[in-house]
């Protein structure tokens, strides 16, 4: 620690005005601030005093973020000598980790190389500082991605996220829409063939789907239960159960499969007080109730499929605790916060079971809502003046009389 | 009304009519007319260009002939005589690409149509045929013309470059590149990154440009 300090003091002189190397001030702030809490203070404006400034606050949603990466290692891993049958390695933790490892390092390291040389040119050429922001995205995106991503398609949709989500609209803080979903939805669009069906969330099936043992489709639980729709079969599911959905071994993005994992992260995050439990709770609520209404309704065996099932599958809970929390993509009133959290859980299943065109909502219905998260947030504010109004008026008229 | 009438025919006035639509006062990218065909009809180069030039035509013919007419309407029904007139030269348009080029015709469908509704036609009469004399009107109806249908072919050169890997109907991304792992962006071919895409040449000519920057 001494010692980076002691280099960063040699080199400050030469970044600082006047010095050779002013032009890569930025980056330079960019490295000091990260590797140490800096010791300015904010002076004038509002502003909210607390222990940890926005790239600690970064790091700790990074931390929250590690339990469901590992066990997406793992899981990668597992899945892909579950697919070859090799039962010998999928008994060994080690193995399956190893393996998976060597599949998800390259995404993760290729997602942090492009959003953060996109951050360091823009911040260079703006004369900004470096922001933040990017410490979080780059970790969510190789987490929403399916393990046989071609990496420069991740590339690409990185690029596009950083460039067109942020940037565009003037860096981290100013973003409409989730930089990470923007990167997930981007490739589905553009590659759809490599983000949805049944054989690429499974490392080296769509290359070498010879060697896959009989039986084995590779679909998710929620293309499972889409096509169960489709070819109108009796029940939803025949490869996992809720077992599975809990502990995570099933096909699925890196991230998204182990509920346990992201509940460790978001016990994390609502404990350091850095996501809102507000909107968290309210997404499982929205998803939770609408699933209650499709029993009612209950017209085929998906609208039938019991309510908790719908927040254990797919990405529902990573998108409720890590990409609908987003403070800057969220509501950002008490009560905008929670209609928000019901709606993004209400669309998903909606979307889900209604449409089976997209076997997962979530992401389409947090970039939606991102969208819808002004008008929210203004009729909440508009509801409280007139509320206030009412009583300024009511407490005039008592005095009056 | 005398010394007027002795001015050359492609005078500086005039051309600045007819070439200022190419850039600084662009239909789509500075004035943002025209954009639902802009993405309707640029998924492939070929039904772009033809778009555009019919638009040109379009507008070219309607600003002469409202010109033309322009002391003889009365105010009160100005809309009215303009679609009239709008609404016959889209006819015939429609009536030429059927029988020319049907192929591309059956792509455009319903925009070709609705070239009568496009704001950039309407607006020019409206701002400019009504007020003018019939040959800086049709100078400027080209002008625009031109200046959308640049913004259509840029659009439509790239989408389908990037979305298809083709150009004007011919493979240009060779085989052994999509060996190697390439693909085509299929976004590119929905109307959404075509929105975008004009975004980014507003950003490119913007930042080139900066007097078109608002305070």
């Amino acid at each position: 620690m001494k010692l980076l300090r002691d280099i960063l003091d040699k080199m400050k002189p030469m970044v600082e005005k006047g010095g050779k190397l002013h032009s890569l001030h930025s980056t330079f702030d960019a490295i000091e601030t990260f590797l140490f809490v800096p010791n300015t203070v904010t002076k004038n404006g509002s502003h909210i005093r607390d222990a940890i400034e926005l790239k600690r606050t970064m790091f700790f949603v990074v931390l929250a973020l590690i339990p469901a990466m590992l066990f997406g290692m793992y899981n990668a891993g597992y899945q892909h000598f579950l697919s070859l049958g090799d039962s010998a390695a999928i008994a060994s933790i080690f193995t399956c980790f190893w393996y998976g490892m060597f599949k998800v390092l390259p995404i993760i390291i290729v997602s942090y190389v492009v959003g953060l040389g996109i951050e360091f040119i823009a911040a260079q050429m703006r004369g900004h500082e470096v922001n933040e922001g990017f410490l979080v995205s780059g970790m969510l995106i190789p987490l929403i991605m399916p393990v046989d991503a071609p990496l420069w398609m991740v590339a690409v949709s990185t690029a596009f996220a950083v460039i067109i989500g942020k940037e565009v609209f003037g860096g981290t803080g100013m973003n409409i829409f989730n930089p990470a979903l923007l990167a997930r939805a981007f490739m589905f669009f553009a590659y759809t063939p490599f983000i949805s069906g049944d054989t690429i969330w499974i490392a080296g099936m769509t290359n070498d789907s010879r060697r896959v043992i009989d039986g084995f489709s590779g679909a998710t639980p929620l293309t499972e239960a889409a096509n169960a729709l489709a070819d109108k079969s009796e029940v939803l599911y025949t490869q996992t159960g809720v077992m599975d959905w809990i502990i995570g071994t099933v096909p699925g993005s890196i991230g998204e499969t182990s509920f346990i994992a992201i509940m460790i992260g978001a016990a994390i995050l609502l404990f350091t007080g850095i996501a809102s439990w507000r909107i968290m709770f309210s997404v499982f609520a929205g998803g939770y109730v609408m699933g209650l209404i499709f029993n009612l309704i209950g017209y085929n065996i998906y609208m039938e499929m019991p309510a908790h099932h719908h927040l254990l599958l797919g990405g529902f809970a990573f998108g409720a605790v890590f990409m609908a929390t987003d403070p800057v993509t969220s509501s950002q009133t008490n009560t905008g916060k929670v209609i928000y959290g019901l709606l993004v859980g209400i669309i998903a299943v909606l979307v889900r079971v209604v449409n089976p065109g997209y076997p997962e909502g979530m992401m389409l219905s947090i970039l939606f809502m991102n969208a819808m998260v002004p008008l929210v947030d203004y009729y909440v504010v508009e509801a409280n003046i007139k509320r206030r109004n009412k009583r300024l008026k009511m407490v005039t008229k008592v005095i009056d009389c | 009304m005398s010394n007027k009438e002795k001015e050359p025919f492609f005078s500086a006035k005039n051309m600045k009519l007819l070439t200022s639509p190419f850039g600084a006062n662009n239909p789509v990218t500075v004035q943002i007319l025209g954009i639902c065909s802009a993405l309707a009809v640029t998924a492939k180069l070929k039904p772009a260009l033809v778009m555009s030039l019919s638009v040109m035509v379009v507008c070219a013919f309607a600003n002469l002939i409202l010109s033309l007419m322009r002391n003889t309407i009365p105010s009160r029904i100005r809309i009215i005589v303009q679609l009239v007139v709008v609404a016959a030269l889209v006819i015939l348009v429609d009536q030429f690409l059927k029988a020319f080029v049907y192929d591309v015709s059956k792509q455009l469908s319903v925009f070709v149509g609705l070239i009568i509704t496009n704001c950039i036609i309407m607006g020019r009469l409206e701002a400019f045929a009504l007020n003018n004399k019939p040959w800086p009107s049709f100078l400027d109806g080209i002008g625009n013309g031109i200046g959308y249908g640049i913004i259509l072919v840029v659009l439509g050169f790239f989408r389908e470059l990037l979305g298809a890997g083709t150009i004007w109907g011919y493979k240009v991304i060779p085989e052994a590149v999509y060996d190697f792992g390439y693909e085509n962006n299929g976004l590119m071919l929905l109307p959404p990154m075509a929105l975008i895409s004009v975004g980014i040449i507003i950003w490119i000519h913007r930042s080139r440009d900066k007097s078109l920057i608002e305070k």
